[in-house]
């Protein structure tokens, strides 16, 4: 079975910048139907509100950060079994622990190539 | 000074100077001269022991050295570090946030132009020029880390200049009332760490494999 590339990708970051370098990464493996947010309250707001297959979150957000988002999305009985990836550049060993506990599907930490980026989406996705 | 512990002289040596006291101001009563001196010692409590004597001399010296101190924070002008050096300092570094954000669009601007030049070509050159795209995309994220960092840098420059202000008020001219300490930040971001360097930071390899040990 093949992943669905045509599925709405939600890309959440506070950077408009690293929005635009995720959005062209995506497009570059195919996934070209991506919806943005600059923060966890407005990502959780079109989460409830849409269809989402998939979620990919930056970390240090205000007001709600995306550790807190992945919270709110797994305690959301329609959302909690959304694939959700953290993209940040938090890699100290506690934020992974926090973010697994939390429930996340993977990390990816930053500066990382759109080789990483595909392999992570495949692997949540079940195809990896 | 208690009787007992008087030392022989030492009646005669005060004698001594209430009478040359009384030479040169022929004016003043031994007797009230002797009263004063007196009632000054009797507003001490016992009488000072070596040791005494010589935290009294710290003491004093101490109160010496917070002046001196107080003197020369004056004179450093450290105002001119809260007022001027740190806000400079700020100014710059946003400015390197925004300049790098506005050349980093002007590129990603270009790549896209780029990619949709690509997709009206086939072959090698296409997927070469696709290739390329995406590493320059890639390289792009450098916006994101470094911005993240000179944010951590502006942090650190407003906590020193946080520290600066209170030890002006503190120790400065006008200074020495006791004030609250500074208000701790409340710690709601305890694992908004930022990027790491090099040294203390995993790699994604490390990452996988520390998610890995969950399964």
């Amino acid at each position: 079975m093949s992943i669905d590339k045509s599925m709405s990708v939600l890309i959440v970051d506070d950077y408009k910048t690293m929005l635009r370098i995720i959005r062209n990464l995506l497009k570059q493996i195919d996934f070209n139907n991506v919806e943005e947010a600059t923060d966890g309250a407005e990502a959780l707001g079109k989460l409830r509100a849409g269809s989402f297959g998939l979620v990919i979150s930056d970390w240090n957000m205000a007001p709600m950060t995306g550790l807190q988002l992945l919270q709110e999305v797994r305690a959301d009985a329609r959302l909690k079994a959304m694939p959700f990836i953290m993209i940040t550049a938090e890699s100290k060993t506690e934020n992974v622990i926090a973010a697994k506990q939390a429930g996340v599907s993977n990390y990816i930490v930053k500066p990382f190539n759109a080789e990483t980026l595909r392999e992570k989406i495949e692997k949540v996705l079940g195809h990896g | 000074m208690a009787e007992r512990n008087r030392r022989p002289g030492q009646a005669f040596t005060l004698a001594t100077r209430l009478a040359e006291i009384h030479a040169r101001h022929p004016a003043a009563d031994p007797d009230m001269v002797a009263e004063v001196v007196r009632s000054v010692l009797a507003t001490m409590n016992g009488d000072l022991s070596a040791k005494e004597t010589s935290l009294l001399a710290e003491v004093e010296e101490l109160g010496r050295t917070i002046a001196t101190a107080k003197a020369e924070i004056a004179a450093l002008e450290v105002d001119v570090i809260t007022v001027s050096h740190i806000p400079f300092a700020t100014d710059e570094l946003d400015a390197i946030i925004a300049h790098t954000a506005a050349a980093t669009d002007a590129i990603l601007e270009n790549c896209e132009t780029l990619d949709r030049v690509a997709a009206g070509l086939t072959g090698p050159d296409a997927a070469q020029l696709q290739e390329v795209t995406t590493r320059i995309y890639e390289a792009c994220g450098f916006q994101d880390i470094t911005g993240q960092r000179i944010t951590k840098v502006v942090g650190a420059l407003k906590a020193i200049e946080a520290k600066v202000e209170h030890i002006v008020t503190t120790f400065g001219p006008g200074g020495g009332e006791a004030r609250p300490g500074l208000p701790q930040a409340v710690d709601t971001a305890s694992l908004l760490n930022g990027p790491q360097l090099p040294a203390a930071a995993m790699d994604q390899s490390d990452i996988d494999k520390l998610l890995a040990s969950f399964d």
